[in-house]
């Protein structure tokens, strides 16, 4: 059974568009996260689901009934705010039961739902404490938990690593994984970083510019990008984009780029549009830094990232494109250098004029 | 070296300090050693240590003013409160309209006494006042509210709070900006009615600002003088009467500044020991919440 469904939804503030025909279908107990950039509207369609904004077109199913005409409280969704949003006065306890009492649970269901939530969260420790005086993580973890006890159908997370630093975002990163696995509920999270989408999610929603640019699992995000919107915006560092011309024929498309490097790509040419011009992608993984003996290319060196695990080249080739590459972790380049290339067009990406993306098959 | 610093410092407040001696320091001083003495107009007087105390305790007119203080306390501060949040309350969003109902709730505080109590003389008069007026509209004969005991306090108190309630709501309006906009966001997630978001959202975060109100609304009621004597004249025989309007007219009505000196110390120890009771009391129910 389908859990949450997004029919059509529109919203705008004032004479300006946020989201404009948004249109999304989530699976029982599925992880989505919407992953977009600051002011892209993901935000928006959070709040628009847990009913803190009202579209202005469009429904909003969950499980089989039509939530968006509900008030917040009553649609069977819990969200987990940003700043968590607890309530400052009231003890843990008293947070965690405020949603219970108000939605009239028996008091012992209230105390049974409290203490599962502490032991799994484990903050027993912290039940009659105050919000401020907690760390920020504790306060995390609070928040999480007055989400829980609810039992909803429904987790909405609105940024929910944003606050921590970088050590505990790891760790909750990882909780976070393993709560997904004891709820029984599809949570959403909205998040602007690629990597706590593609660790935690099972489906990711890339959405920009008002709408959904494309839908599925990480790694498919990663691999197929369907647009060069999706393909810049997830993988770090960002693809590169090199225009090319369309040479020979053949059943594969085989590209020449400006510095005159021909890439026989693995993509289809019987999918591409009838153009000459299209742009390659090459994420820094399929340009290796290499010998001269194997090499399709040559660059100069403009900077050297040394990542510890391997080290980022930024380049450009001899007729000024800029392009990122990969070299060992041990590398001794420096800026300056001439280096040998070698495009690995197997790993290639084509993208048409109007940006829509093309792929090799089967990857 | 340490101590040429001192002096150099100490230099720098001395002006201040020498100003803060002279026209506070002293005259409280001064105040203080009065009451011990029978004064008058002319000539030093004579000291006679508490007797100014206590002919106060067993005059009859100090006590009927500090009743009448007392009461017009009470009938003003928590109905002051009350309206005060309600006005913030309402005017808290960032319409246009808002903010000139936030304009025009405020302009009663910029006004002086004199013109609140001309206004309100036109306002509360029976013969031909808006009250006696709307009255007469009903076919009701119009109450005397300036000339019957019994109405003359609810009066000053109506006045009072329509002079005094823009500032109390400004603070009121500045604690509720301060409480997050994403608290109220969760509270509508919990399910929680209006009620209860009001009782266990928005007043706790409150809680330090309503203290302030009362405390220092107290505190100024207790002095309120100038309303009862341009309305009333402390009348009808004494009914309007307040403390303060009682020590000025000893002070500058019969001349005994020994004597008004004392009901002046009298009336600071009673607020001093009020507002510390309040404070005292918003500890202990603080404490019995589970403290912050």
């Amino acid at each position: 059974m389908a859990s949450l469904e997004l029919k059509g939804v529109r919203k705008s503030f004032g004479s300006t568009l946020i989201l404009e025909d948004v249109s999304l279908t989530l699976d029982a107990r599925e992880f989505v996260a919407f992953l977009g950039p600051s002011g892209s509207g993901k935000s928006t369609l959070l709040r628009i689901i847990a009913g803190l904004e009202t579209a202005d077109a469009g429904e909003v199913w969950l499980e089989s009934f039509r939530i968006d005409p509900l008030p917040p409280g009553e649609r069977g969704v819990a969200m987990v705010f940003q700043h968590y949003a607890l309530y400052p006065h009231m003890s843990v306890r008293e947070n965690m039961a405020f949603g219970l009492r108000n939605a009239r649970v028996p008091k012992d269901e209230i105390e049974r739902r409290i203490a599962d939530a502490a032991r799994v969260l484990e903050i027993e420790p912290l039940l009659d404490r105050k919000p401020g005086e907690m760390s920020g993580g504790q306060r995390q973890r609070v928040a999480i938990g007055r989400a829980l006890v609810k039992e909803p159908k429904l987790f909405l997370l609105d940024e929910p690593l944003s606050n921590l630093d970088a050590a505990l975002r790891l760790r909750t990163r990882v909780e976070l994984a393993q709560l997904k696995q004891r709820v029984d509920a599809a949570v959403i999270m909205v998040t602007h970083d690629q990597a706590e989408a593609m660790t935690l999610a099972d489906r990711i929603v890339v959405i920009n510019d008002r709408t959904i640019q494309q839908v599925g699992p990480p790694m498919e995000i990663y691999n197929r990008p369907a647009n060069v919107f999706v393909a810049q915006f997830v993988g770090s560092p960002a693809m590169t984009l090199v225009p090319a011309q369309l040479a020979e024929n053949g059943d594969y498309a085989t590209l020449k780029i400006g510095d005159g490097t021909v890439v026989e790509t693995r993509v289809p040419r019987d999918r591409l549009p009838p153009s000459a011009h299209f742009r390659l992608g090459l994420r820094p993984e399929a340009v290796r830094v290499v010998g001269s003996g194997e090499a399709t290319s040559k660059a100069k060196v403009e900077l050297v990232e040394r990542l510890g695990e391997r080290t980022l080249v930024y380049a450009r080739l001899g007729d000024g494109q800029p392009i990122t590459a990969e070299d060992q972790r041990d590398s001794r380049l420096k800026i300056g250098d001439e280096i040998a290339l070698r495009i690995d067009g197997a790993a290639a990406h084509v993208f048409d004029a109007d940006g829509a993306g093309y792929h090799r098959t089967g990857a | 070296m340490t101590s040429a610093r001192d002096w150099r410092g100490l230099l720098f407040v001395a002006p201040f300090l020498l100003l803060y001696s002279v026209i506070l320091i002293f005259p409280l001083l001064r105040g203080v050693w009065l009451s011990f003495n029978q004064v008058d107009l002319f000539g030093d007087g004579h000291f006679v240590g508490l007797g100014n105390y206590a002919r106060l305790l067993n005059d009859p007119i100090f006590g009927t003013s500090l009743i009448n203080t007392f009461e017009v306390t009470l009938m003003i501060v928590p109905a002051l409160t009350i309206i005060a949040l309600g006005l913030a309350m309402a005017l808290n969003r960032g319409s246009r309209n808002a903010a000139i109902f936030r304009g025009i709730f405020f302009s009663s505080a910029v006004l002086s006494v004199t013109i609140v109590t001309l206004i309100w003389r036109f306002v509360l008069a029976p013969d031909a006042g808006l009250l006696g007026e709307l009255w007469k509209a009903f076919g009701w004969q119009p109450l005397p509210f300036l000339s019957d005991e019994n109405l003359v306090l609810p009066a000053l108190a109506i006045t009072t709070i329509w002079w005094s309630v823009g500032f109390p709501m400004l603070l009121f309006l500045a604690g509720l900006q301060q409480i997050p906009g994403d608290m109220y966001e969760a509270a509508a997630l919990d399910n929680a009615s209006r009620w209860t978001t009001f009782s266990r959202i928005t007043l706790p975060s409150l809680r330090r600002t309503v203290v302030l109100v009362v405390m220092l609304q107290t505190a100024a009621q207790l002095q309120l003088f100038g309303q009862s004597q341009l309305l009333t004249a402390g009348g009808p025989s004494g009914a309007s009467r307040t403390a303060v309007l009682f020590l000025f007219e000893t002070a500058f009505g019969r001349w005994e500044l020994g004597y008004a000196s004392a009901a002046a110390e009298l009336l600071f120890l009673i607020i001093l020991a009020v507002t510390i009771t309040q404070y005292w009391a918003t500890g202990r129910a603080t404490a019995a919440q589970g403290g912050r």
